[in-house]
This record gives C-alpha cells, structure tokens and sequence, in this order.
C-alpha cells in the first residue's frame, strides 16, 4: 500500500519536476543561459490561468490556455528585458556577461513576484483542475488530476523530443546548441533561433506552472524554491542535456517522495540535496552531462 | 589607480565618512539603527565582492558564512550565557565561519562557473535545512533568542557597526589592490594564463574564501549580538544572500567599496519605500535592474563617468 502510494505520487512529481526542468535545460543548452526568473515564470502563468479560472470565472480550459499565454509573454519579456540586452551590450566584458544574465533575470524574477503578491496577495492558489475526482489503484486513493498531470508532462515532453529531433526548425536549434557559428555559416538566424527556443520555454513552463497550481497549488512564496529545484535538478543530470534532466528529475522526485513517506515530511529535500553535493564532488559536469 | 589621493573616489569617501561621523548627532536612534543593520549588510557585500568581483567565481552561498558565523555565536551564547563573555562568542563565530569557508571552497573550488554557483547555493539549503531540523539547538523556524546584546544604546551599536564596517573595508580594499588581488583579478579573467604565469591560483582563491569568510562570520556575529536574535530569514535565507549580490553589482563590481555603497543605498531604499507596503520590493528591483542593464560598471561607474570604459 505504501510501496504503491510512494510509486505514484512520486511518479506524478517526477513527471512535474521532469517538465519544468526540461526548459530550463533547453535554454542553457542553446544559449548558455541560466534563466534564475524560472520559478517566476511558472508562477506567473499558473497564477494567471487561477485568476481567469477562478477569479473571472473562465472555466478551466480557457483558464488554462490565459495561464499558457501568460507563460510565452513572461518568457519573451525574460528574453527581452533581462537577457538581450546583455549578449548584445557592447560595455559589458564577454567573460562577465553570465554573471550580469544571473542578476539581471534574478531581478526580473523578484520584479514578477513581488508584482504577482501586489496583485494578487501572497495566499496559495490552486488553479481548477482540469479533471475532477478520485480514483482507486492497488487500494491507494489518488486523484485523477494527479494522472492527468503525469500524462499531460510526458506528452508536451514526447512533442518536444519530436519537434527537436524530426523537424527542421528543431533540427536548426539543436544544431545551434552544438556550434552556434557553424549555424549561422549555413545561413539561419541566430536570433530567430533563440525567439524560437524562447518560445518553446514560454510554452513548457507555461504548462508546468498550471500544472503545478492544479497539484500543489502556488503562492509567491514558491517562486525562489521552483527557480532552486530546477536548477539542482538540472545540474545532477548535467547542463544541457534533457535525457539527463529527465533522469535526474525521477531521481529526485522519488527521493523525496520517499523520504517524506517513509522518514518524515520535515526532512524532504535532505537526501536529494546530500545526493547532489556527492555527485557535485565526484562528477562535477553532472550525471549525463558533456564538458 | 595611482594617483588614488586625488582621484574623486576618495574625496567622495572622505566626505561619506565625515557625513557618517557626525551624523548620531543629527538622527534618531531610528535612523541609527537601520544605519547599523545597513553597515553590517555593507560588510557581507563587500565580502562576497572579494570573491566574486575579483576571483570572478559567483558565489551564491554568502549566507552560509554569515549563518555559520551568526548562529555559533549566538548559540554559543544562549547555553554558556554569563560565563562566556560576548566577544569570545562572536570570536568563535567568526573562527566557525573561516572553518566553514575551508569546508565549502575545498570541493567548490574544484568546479566552476554554474557548478560553483550551484555548490554554494547547495550549501545554504543544508544549513537552513539542518537549522530547522535542529530546532532543539538553533531554535528552528522561530529563531534562536540570545540573552545577551552588546549595548542597549543606539549611539554606541551606531559606532562599532561603523567602525568596524571602515576597519573591514579598508582591510578589504586593501588586499583587492595588493599583489593578491590582482592575481584573483588575473585568474578570474584568464585562469590558465594565469596558472601559466605561476601562480597558484586554486591556492589564491582559497585565501579570498577564508578572508571573504572571516568578514563575513564576523559581521554575522556582531549583527546577531546587535539584534537579540538569529532567525533564518535574517541570515542564511536565499533571499538574503540575493540582495547581498545585488547590493554588489549594484555598486560597481571589483571596486569593494562600491559594494558598501550598494548595501546601504538597498537597505535605505527598502526603508524609505516601506510605506507603499508590496511595492517597495518591486521598484527597488525595478532600479536594480535598470542600473545593472543602463550602468554595468554600478554606481561608482557612474560617478567616475564611464572612465573605465
């Protein structure tokens, strides 16, 4: 009964912790940036699709497609504001530009917090699920939004692996991810490469933070945790590479499942982070990462 | 910058300095005491700019040194309270944070750039997790209460936060300028060059780390015994550690007195804007983040003009 609660819920997680870490992956893979207003972005788009489902009485389905929309402004405003500018500054030493993205989408992810907790205070929000009910599997209750949450990540995951490996365009990002250079010798855009991936971001945190409000619910409280975890996750499975991420996110996911079953919910995120500085010591580029 | 005495820099500082001076004369005990919690936070920016704006390494972790240093003084003094003078404790914290700083730069200095970044913000989740999870000795998510308290007076918390802000400083300024800074400076933008000129620089870098550590687990030390408490949201939260780099860029990178600056311009901000509630957060990022975009070289940047550039 345990053995099934923890294989399911941490199987729900995982997949969630596998989705929002998948953007963030991608977009350090093709243009070397670590987007610290993640967690932000996810907020933003869940609390946007809780205030139209919610608030203005939308209905689920529209309310999920605002908090979408939500998602790609915030990731090309991200884009926009806080990152182009900097890879494009002539002022700023090439060598200094990474650590002026870190604090610039810092601030931009505190900026959409705090504007989030004006707007709509800081009290948790659950955004209305999609699907209602509860179900019975190998006697454990569990509620069906929780598959359907597991089912919606590993689908919009499956599209991007289709997207980037069976199509030109995402054949053209891939490609830039590997020799940003060789990319524009053959002709294609640098910059409408990244307002591709920048696109495919919005889209994937979009659909992570709705998600994320209809499992757990959010506040802006979560914003620097979300950013946190994604990273961590990122890291164990080794920057830029999404198998690895993937991996790392179950690995994670059930860990902390695991613990806060089995030990206590108080020491959840302990072995998880134990696990990363190990693997941090032993294997600095990550679990499948690349040098 | 050699000709440093005549420079604008240092008329600007002497006059801050003389502003600060005699300023308890002219405040409330008010003023004074954001002024004092403003100088320590001067002290942890200028710190974390020692390592980072100079070994070029983004640390993330600036809290676990000022938690490590904070809360072993201040639980040192909660059990041992009368027999153990005030300064033994804030010396052990200090000490304790220095050990601290070994424990962490050893693995961390083996990885760099986002893996750096990552180790050291790691660092932090464990300390805050071991707080709360330890809430029998660290007093938990509540705070750690600490009998004794330096001085009930303003004035005088006023000028040992000063004092010890412009000891720091001068100590910090000048090692960014001594032979040891330059090599940080040098292998921060080229470290195999640097390591090809012969210079140790994992070694180098392991001093900005205890030295960074060792300001940093003092200030943390004497902030607690100025508060009465420790609390996590004071000291090692991530948040805390975020304003702390922000102050510093702020500032002006690699100018150690630009992050001072950086420091009490955001807690004064932060103060100033408390009445709009939400806001005050929000428009002082907003600056942050105009600055950093329209002023990379900061605030001293600005003042010097662009001459860097």
């Amino acid at each position: 009964m345990l053995f099934w609660q923890i294989l399911i819920d941490g199987f729900a997680i995982s997949a969630l912790y596998a989705l929002g870490a998948t953007g963030f992956t991608l977009i350090f893979g093709v243009s070397g940036v670590l987007n610290l207003s993640h967690g932000a972005i996810m907020v933003g788009a869940a609390v946007a699709a809780w205030a139209a489902a919610s608030e203005f009485g939308v209905g689920p389905y529209t309310g999920a497609l605002i908090g979408i929309i939500a998602g790609f402004i915030l990731a090309f405003a991200t884009y926009f504001i806080a990152v182009r500018p900097i890879q494009r500054s002539k002022v700023i030493a090439e060598s200094e530009k990474e650590i002026f993205i870190l604090t610039a989408t810092l601030l931009w992810g505190i900026i959409i917090q705090e504007a989030i907790a004006y707007l709509f205070t800081n009290n948790a929000k659950t955004v209305l699920p999609i699907v209602d009910g509860v179900t019975t599997w190998f006697g454990v209750r569990t509620p069906k939004n929780e598959y359907f949450t597991a089912v919606v990540c590993w689908v919009a995951i499956g599209l991007l692996w289709f997207l980037v490996n069976r199509t030109r365009r995402g054949k053209a990002v891939m490609a830039a991810s590997m020799n940003p250079r060789g990319v524009t010798l053959l002709g294609i855009e640098l910059s409408s490469i990244y307002l591709t991936v920048w696109a495919i971001y919005g889209l994937l945190a979009g659909v992570a933070g709705i998600l994320l409000g209809m499992f757990l619910g959010v506040s802006s409280y979560s914003v620097g945790p979300l950013t946190a975890s994604a990273f961590s996750i990122v890291v164990l499975g080794g920057l830029g590479s999404v198998s690895g991420s993937l991996i790392a996110a179950y690995v994670v996911g059930y860990l902390e499942t695991g613990t806060a079953y089995l030990i206590s919910p108080a020491y959840r995120t302990i072995p998880a982070l134990l696990l990363l500085v190990i693997v941090m010591y032993l294997r600095p580029q990550g679990l499948f990462g690349r040098r | 910058m050699p000709k440093f005495v005549s420079s604008r820099l240092f008329w600007i500082g002497l006059v801050t300095v003389i502003v600060a001076l005699v300023l308890p004369t002219y405040v409330s005990g008010y003023v004074l005491g954001l002024l004092t919690v403003a100088y320590y936070t001067a002290v942890f920016a200028m710190s974390w700019d020692l390592l980072f704006g100079f070994a070029g390494e983004v640390n993330f972790g600036p809290t676990f040194l000022i938690g490590v240093g904070a809360y072993t003084a201040g639980i040192l003094d909660a059990h041992f309270s009368p027999g153990l003078s005030i300064w033994l404790c804030i010396a052990a914290g200090a000490l304790a944070a220095v050990v601290g700083g070994v424990v962490l730069a050893l693995p961390a200095l083996r990885v760099s750039g986002p893996y750096f970044g990552l180790t050291t913000l790691v660092a932090v989740l464990m300390l805050q997790n071991f707080i709360v999870v330890a809430a029998g000795l660290t007093g938990g998510e509540i705070g750690l209460a600490v009998p004794d308290v330096i001085s009930i007076d303003a004035k005088t918390n006023y000028w040992i936060a000063l004092g010890f802000m412009l000891v720091s400083g001068a100590i910090l300024f000048g090692l960014s300028r001594s032979a040891i800074g330059l090599i940080l400076q040098a292998s921060g933008q080229d470290k195999i060059q640097a390591g090809a000129l012969g210079f140790n620089v994992t070694k180098h870098k392991l001093a900005a780390f205890v030295v960074s550590a060792f300001f940093s687990g003092l200030a943390g030390a004497l902030m607690v015994f100025y508060m009465g408490t420790a609390s996590v949201s004071t000291f090692v939260d991530v948040g805390v550690g975020v304003q702390i780099i922000i102050a510093a860029v702020l500032g002006g990178r690699r100018t150690v007195i630009g992050a001072a600056i950086g420091a009490i311009f955001l807690i004064g901000m932060g103060e100033l804007l408390r009445p709009l509630g939400e806001l005050a957060t929000l428009i002082v990022s907003v600056i942050a983040l105009v600055v950093i975009l329209f002023f990379p070289d900061g605030f001293l940047g600005m003042i010097r003009g662009g001459a860097k550039a």
